[in-house]
Formats: C-alpha cells, structure tokens, sequence
C-alpha cells in the first residue's frame, strides 16, 4: 500500500483546468518531486493535499484512508505537515515558539488544566520542547532560537518552515520549492537535510522544486506536470530524457544542457 | 396613505444614512482604509454650515453657507489624511480603524467646544416648507434629500467606472505598490479620496440638519451608517445607498409594527443577520487568498 | 547586556525568566497590597477602578491581543457579568463567590456562542458586528425589563465573604484587595495559557490563519476559546464594575465603554498582559490628571468652575492619535524599548528600531 495516493484528481478555478484527472502515488521512504513550468499546477496539488482546496473529482488517500472528509486543520494530525512556497511563518514569535506550534496535534492537556498550569502540563511542555530541540539540533538553529522570526535573513526563515514541519513528526513532509530564492550554498545546504529527513527522520519527502540540480539530487521519482496533466513519471534520469519533458518544458535544444 | 408618509420619510433618513455610507465606501474602495469618523465629520459639516449661516453666528446667505462647509469639511478631511493617516500608511486595517476612531472623539470634543453641547437647529429655507402632491403631504427637505442623494450616488459611481482618475484610486487601494510602478500618484489620490469623503460628509450633514436639531453626538449616526454600508456590501456604491435606504425604511416599520423599543435594534439585527449569512455583504467583493 | 544561562526546559516555561525580575513583581504586588493603608476612600476608590479596568483589559487582550480577533463590543460582556451577577445574588440569593463565578462562566458561554457566528467574519467585519452587539445591549436591557430593571436598573446588593462585609463605600479598602485578587489569578491564568499550547495556538490564528490551519489548529475551536476566555474574564470585570458603581441601568454599558476598552488595550500595547495594566492605569490617571490641570488653570487665572463635557473622551482621543502615530506598539513597546537600549548602551544605532516601510496589498483576499 502506497503512503499516499492521487487518484483522477481533477479541479477547476473558474473556466481555467487547473488539475486534470491527476493520478500519482508516493511510496514509504522515498523523496517524490513534482516538477514543471509555472501555472502547472503544483502548488494547486499541494494545497489538495493539505485540505485548502476540494476536488472536482478524484480521490486523495493516505494510508489507504481518504482523506477528503477532513477539515484543513485534521491533516496535520495523520502525519502530513507542510511548507509554503512564501514563507507562512508567525512573524512576532521567535524560532522556539514557532516550532513550539508543530507540537500542536501532540498536546494532550484541556482548557482549563492549562489555565491552571498543573504538573501534568508541565510535564508535556517539557516533553514538546525536548522534542522541538531535537529538531533545532538537526537543522542547526540553535543560533536563532530565541529570536523573533521578522528579523531573520530569508534561508534562515525557509529553514525555521521546515523545522516547524518536522515539529509534528510527520510521515509525510509538503515541500513547496524548498530552495527558491536560496543561495547555491544554502541549496546545497537544503539538499543535505531533505535527504537527512528522509534517512534520520525516518519521513517521507513530496516536494515541488524548479531546481533540477536539486531534484536530480535528492529524488528517487519525479512526476512532470504541465497544464493540470500529468506529462511522464519515472526516475530524475528517465524524465530528464524523455522527449515529451524535452520538446514540452525544456525547450527544444535543452535536452542536452539539462 | 399612512404608510406612505412613513416610507417618505423612512426614504429621507435613509439618504442621509446612505450618503454617510457613501462616504465610508469611498474611502474603503480607494484607500482601503475603513474611516470611522465619517459621522463625525458629518457632524462637523452640519455644525459648519450652521456656524455659518445661522443668524446667531455668522449669518451668511444659505448657500454661500452651503458651499462654505462643503469646501471647510474637504479640507479637514484633506488636512486628516495629510497629517495624520498618511503616518499610518501600509499599516493594517486595525491600525486605521483605531486611528479614526480616536479622530472622531477629538473631532467630537472640537465641535462641542466650538458649538456646546446644546441641539440646535439649522436655519434652513428648505425646512418646514410642505409640498402638495396629490392627497400626498411631503416635506421640501425630505424630496431635496432624496434628489441630493441620487444625484450624488450616480455621479460618484460614474466617476469610479468612466473616469481615468477613478480608475486609478481602485487600482491603488488592491496593490500600493503595483500602483506606484504604473505610475498612479497614491499619496495624491489618498488626500483627494478624503476630501471627496469630506464634501460627501458636509452634504449629509447640511441635509440632516436641514431635518431636524444636531449636536455633537450627532455623529455617533455614523454607526447606524455603518449598518447601511455593511448590508449593502462594503465596496459597493449604489450598495451603500441601497442599505441605507433600507435602514432608513425599517426603523419605522419596526417602531410600528412591533414596537418602539424595537425601532433602535432592527437595522443592527439586520446587520447582523446579512453578516452571518453573507458575510462580506450583499453585493461581496472578498476572494479567497491564495498560498 | 544580560544573558540568561539556560541549562534546563524549566527555564523556558517558568512564571519569571530571572530572580531579579521575580523579585520586581513580589515587590509590586506587595506594594498593591500595602497601597489602602496610604490613600483616602476616594483615592482607593479610584485604584480599584484601575484594577477593574485591568481585568477587562486583560479580557479583551487575550481576543484582540493575543488571538488577533478585534472586538469593539465588549461593553456587551461587562454589562452581561454584570447583570448576571446580581441577578443571581438579588433573585437567587446565591452568596457572592458562587454567583461572581457563574456570572464569568455565563458570559464566557455568551461569547462561545456569539463566536460561532463570528467565525466567519474577519478583521473589520467582525470588528463591526460586535460594535452592532454592544449597541444592541443597551436595547436588550430595557427590553429586558422585569430581569434588568430596564432604565431604572439594578443596586448592587452587598457582598459578603465568609461572614466579612465587602461593600464599595462601607469598606472600600476591603473591596479594593477583592479587586486586587481577582486581578492577581486572573493575571495568573492568563500567563499559564500563554506558556501552554492554547496560548501558542491564539498567536498563530492571529499570525497566519492558513499555516495554523496547516500546523494542526482548529480555526473554529481556537477562536471560540479565546471569544470564551476573553468573555469569562470581562464578565467577572463587568460583576466588579457592578458592585463599583453600585447602581447601575442600561446607560452604564455604553458603546463608548467598548470603544474606550479597545483603545485602552492599544496605549498600553496589543499582545501583551502588561499592556492591559499600562492602559488601565492610563484611564485611570487621565480624569484626575485633567481635574488637576482645571484646578491649576483656574487656579492661575481664575474664572472657576470651568467645566468642560467631553474634554476626557477628547484628550484620551488625542493621546492615542499620538500613541498610534508614534509608538504603534503602546507603553509595554516603548518600555522594552528603552529596556534594550540601556542593555545595549552605548552600542544602540539611531536606527535600530526605526519601522520598515511597508504597502498595503488589498485585504479583500481573504
């Protein structure tokens, strides 16, 4: 059974098709990339997945379960967890805080055991900050842990995003173009931690990217999107050659610089 | 023909609602922002056009009065943004409302310092003059309120569609600083929405003086208006008339048909209902945001 | 500057992130408690009002403050604790501690159940819905008649606690620590939630709705909690009021109370406890600070009994004119301020906090 499962995911804004009859599945373990020109739809697949939009027709299923009844704000508790292509973050609290958040479908105490702060929520909130620190520890944030995200250079913030991400333990982690606008060094940074959250953190990684070096590097499988439809799916090397990804996204001469 | 009188007159306040509407639209549709001293500064015109024309003051001929506190109250409107919210400018909606709220009371307490905290009336040639159409008794300053009003809202909603100028203040409200790269004066266009929203304010005020006594608190009207603009949708002209008419039709159709203590609660009620049920409004200008 | 050695997770959720600043607030709270022994009834009368407006302060911080949710009605909820209030002390004869409890929780439930309407509206539609509530409450409590007293109103009967008389005018010493303690626990539970998740959870609705939605937030049950919470907390401030002014009717509760609550909060500086008490003390000080400037001013140039109506709301509109237009971020902002800038000393830049120019993208994306 794959982890999750696109099945004939079809959306329309408007008159314009934004997904048509879209089907792909990701497997246990690996790290799936989604790539293609812009207005292809991949951020729109995204945001399926995470419950913001809802489908024409189709069917989303994780762990074999659908997961089109849930509300947007049920999927992080299955296991999925996300990042935004521009930066989501809580501007006015500081790295700490913000991961703090991931925690969130983890918390246990109710209402009013939390107003009274009693010895149980103490104890959780102990238990969610050696688990937020575990993850500042794996992406080296101790530097900013205390400061506030609205003064922080721009990696630094892609990186808090997929701290707060990896905060809720997920199974399976939303990557949205986790490199634009980063720095060659930083990309190359992001490459090494998206390919340690697959082998440390033991979670599946589906992610957009632009970057082909980056995809190329990191993906076992790339599915190529253009228009809403699905162009070809295989291994970074069979897309790159196939004809249609050539003739179709990269320009017709580009095969070979790619 | 009992009825018919209340509709007359119902139709007569709500004008003035929906010109107080008209200008929180104006400003929200240009700006952005949502100004909640319009009543206030309604108030301010009423109080300006007396202080001028009334004998006990100034003494000025009506008219000349008229045009005097329509072009005084642009320019406080004018001199507001100038000084105070181009300061805030790009902050949040919050920040504004905040902000205009704070305008109203100081304005409030200017008015009543200048004016006390008496009602007074307007002087006007208007009030107290009765029309005979058919077995119809109509007040002439209730048919100049509705004429006013119409000719307004119709000239402002042809200045939004057909004008260059119109154009470019809806433009700049949706992006700043898109409309900055195509070259639309923002700045400018703020300071010259808030006068507009000034000289709309002064005619309502001339118009609800013109009906009966004002003092300071005559502004708090304003959130009545409020009502109007919200029911009608908040970007939305003819909209903002459209509410204010039916509030102004449903306070006493309230007050006679259930009872009077009801007359006060039924254009909020109102509100709130077309909130919860639409809640951007009748005529709804709000898209999902996309991430 | 100071550093702070951390070296366990107890560091991070503790009430005072150092003795020195633990010491500070036991200092204050000692000098509260001391503060009857030194001032007349009128002066510890006038504390007392200070104190109340904190504890609703603090109710609709936790709303507009922290959850990021504007609410220009909650005169609605003080007039609900305190119609509630003694309601359930004049008709059910319930003592004091049992009918101030429920009188919370019942405007806490009141506001759950306007919040889910609520939920749909943002920023500046709910702001005007719920000023639409708080003009709506002056009609309910005269429609409201045989429960209210309608525009005769209700008196506030006499609390009693274990046997001690609590009573406004009689021992307003004893009803100025009431108010004391109430505010202390109230103060209490507010940090507890701040430094738990629900706390967390308010800031990122108020943050970014769709990433707190992506993290796992419940939008809905997130905002209802923090509508109930700030509701509970005006209530049992509306109950106080109640037994401050005594009597009371439908005028007490205007809309002009809701507005001068939220621009209260603002001075002292949204998203932060303090801030509640900054505001609070500013409302405070401001009558007296006029009553005094009127008496020097007469005083120097004669001419008495210079009364000017509407001179407060006038002065307090100007002062947050100026609060907004130069220190957006209120008292508390100012204060943490001046706080890094002696840290820093003399290593401060002139620009170091100078705001960044920003434009405004249309908020009718929602």
């Amino acid at each position: 059974m794959s982890l999750l499962e696109v099945r004939d995911v079809s959306l329309r804004f408007g008159g314009v098709t934004a997904l048509d009859r879209v089907s792909f599945s990701v497997e246990r373990g690996e790290v799936f990339a989604i790539v293609g020109p812009n207005g292809a739809g991949k951020s729109t697949l995204f945001n399926l997945i995470s419950r913001f939009c809802e489908p024409a027709q189709g069917e989303v299923r994780f762990e074999g379960e659908s997961i089109l009844g849930r509300p947007a704000s049920g999927i992080a508790a299955l296991g999925i967890a996300r990042t935004f292509q521009n930066i989501e973050l809580f501007e006015h609290s500081t790295v700490l805080e913000n991961l703090l958040v991931g925690r969130h479908v983890r918390r246990r105490a109710d209402i009013v055991s939390q107003i009274v702060f009693t010895p149980a929520v103490r104890r959780e909130e102990i238990a969610h900050r050696a688990a937020v620190e575990r993850v500042i520890d794996f992406l080296d944030l101790q530097p900013y842990r205390e400061q506030r995200i609205a003064g922080l250079p721009y990696g630094v913030r892609k990186m808090v995003e997929v701290g707060r991400a990896l905060s809720i333990e997920p199974k399976l982690i939303l990557l949205d173009e986790p490199a634009s606008g980063l720095s060659p060094e930083e990309t190359t940074d992001m490459r090494f931690r998206i390919d340690d959250i697959r082998k440390r953190m033991g979670a599946t990684v589906l992610m957009v990217e632009h970057d082909m070096g980056l995809v190329t590097a990191v993906s076992d499988r790339v599915l190529v999107l253009a228009d809403g439809q699905v162009v070809t799916a295989g291994t970074p090397d069979e897309v790159r050659t196939h004809p249609k990804v050539i003739e179709a996204w990269l320009g017709a001469d580009a095969g070979e610089a790619a | 023909m009992d009825s018919l009188q209340l509709i007359v007159s119902g139709l007569a306040n709500g004008c003035v609602y929906g010109l107080i509407a008209l200008g929180f639209v104006l400003i929200y549709k240009a700006t952005e922002q949502v100004n909640f001293a319009q009543g206030d500064m309604m108030m301010l015109g009423a109080f300006t056009a007396l202080g001028l024309a009334n004998d006990s003051h100034l003494g000025l001929p009506f008219w000349v009065a008229c045009i005097g506190a329509v072009v005084i109250v642009a320019a406080v409107g004018w001199l507001l943004e100038r000084t105070v919210l181009r300061r805030v400018f790009g902050q949040s909606q919050l920040a504004v409302v905040i902000l205009t709220i704070a305008l109203g009371f100081v304005l409030r307490f200017v008015a009543g310092t200048i004016w006390g905290h008496d009602p007074l009336t307007l002087e006007s040639p208007i009030a107290g003059v009765n029309v005979r159409l058919g077995g119809l008794v109509l007040g002439l300053d209730e048919i100049a309120v509705v004429l006013v009003t119409l000719l307004l809202t119709a000239a402002l909603f042809a200045f939004f569609r057909r004008t260059k100028l119109g154009v470019a203040m809806q433009a700049s409200s949706q992006n700043q600083l898109a409309a900055y790269y195509m070259g639309i004066p923002v700045k400018r266009i703020h300071g010259f929405t808030w006068a507009l929203a000034g000289a709309t304010a002064a005619v309502a005020g001339i118009l609800f003086a013109s009906k009966g006594s004002i003092d300071p608190n005559t502004g708090l009207l304003g959130i009545k208006a409020f009502a109007a603009a919200v029911i009608g949708g908040f970007g939305s002209l003819p909209g903002a008339l459209a509410g204010g008419l039916v509030v102004g039709l449903i306070e006493p159709f309230a007050a006679r048909y259930v009872a009077s203590g009801y007359s006060q609660v039924a254009p909020y009620a109102l509100m709130l209902v077309v909130l919860i049920l639409r809640p951007h409004g009748i005529l709804s200008q709000v898209h999902g945001k996309k991430v | 500057m100071r550093v702070q050695l951390k070296t366990s997770y107890h560091h991070d959720i503790r009430l005072f992130p150092d003795a020195r600043r633990a010491l500070r607030f036991a200092g204050l709270v000692a000098l509260a408690i001391a503060l009857p022994f030194g001032l007349d009834d009128f002066l510890i009368g006038e504390a007392t009002n200070v104190l109340i407006w904190a504890i609703a302060g603090m109710g609709l911080m936790v709303l507009t403050g922290h959850a990021g949710q504007p609410s220009l009605g909650h005169a609605a909820f003080l007039a609900a604790g305190c119609y509630v209030n003694a309601i359930l002390m004049e008709r059910f004869g319930l003592p004091f501690l049992a009918s101030f409890t429920l009188a919370g929780i019942v405007t806490g439930l009141a506001g759950v159940l306007i919040a889910i309407p609520a939920l749909r509206l943002h920023g500046i539609y709910l702001a005007i819905a719920t000023l639409a509530l708080s003009v709506l409450t002056e009609d309910i409590i005269v429609l409201a008649e045989p429960w209210t007293g309608g525009v005769v109103g209700l008196v506030a009967p006499t609390i009693t606690i274990a046997g001690v008389e609590v009573d406004r005018y009689g021992s307003p010493d004893r009803f100025y620590w009431l108010c004391l303690a109430v505010a202390l626990l109230v103060t209490l539970g507010y940090r507890n939630v701040l430094r738990a998740s629900l706390g967390r959870a308010f800031v990122a609705v108020r943050d970014s709705e769709v990433s707190a939605q992506a993290m796992g937030v419940n939008l809905a049950r997130t905002k209802a909690a923090a509508f109930g919470l700030s509701c509970m907390v005006t209530g049992w401030a509306g109950a106080l009021m109640g037994h401050f002014f005594f009597t009371f009717n439908h005028e007490v509760f205007t809309i002009v109370i809701s507005i001068q609550l939220l621009l209260m909060i603002v001075i002292g500086g949204l998203g932060s406890i303090q801030g509640a008490w900054y505001g609070a003390i500013v409302v405070g000080i401001v009558p007296q600070a006029i009553n005094v400037a009127r008496d020097w001013v007469t005083g120097a140039f004669g001419g008495g009994g210079l009364a000017i109506p509407g001179i407060e709301a006038g002065i307090f509109g100007l002062i947050l004119v100026f609060f907004i237009l130069f220190e957006p971020l209120g008292i508390h902002g100012r204060i943490m301020k001046w706080r890094v800038w002696f840290d820093l000393f003399p290593l401060c830049r002139r620009d170091m906090f100078r705001r960044q120019k920003s434009y405004l993208r249309t908020e009718r994306m929602r």
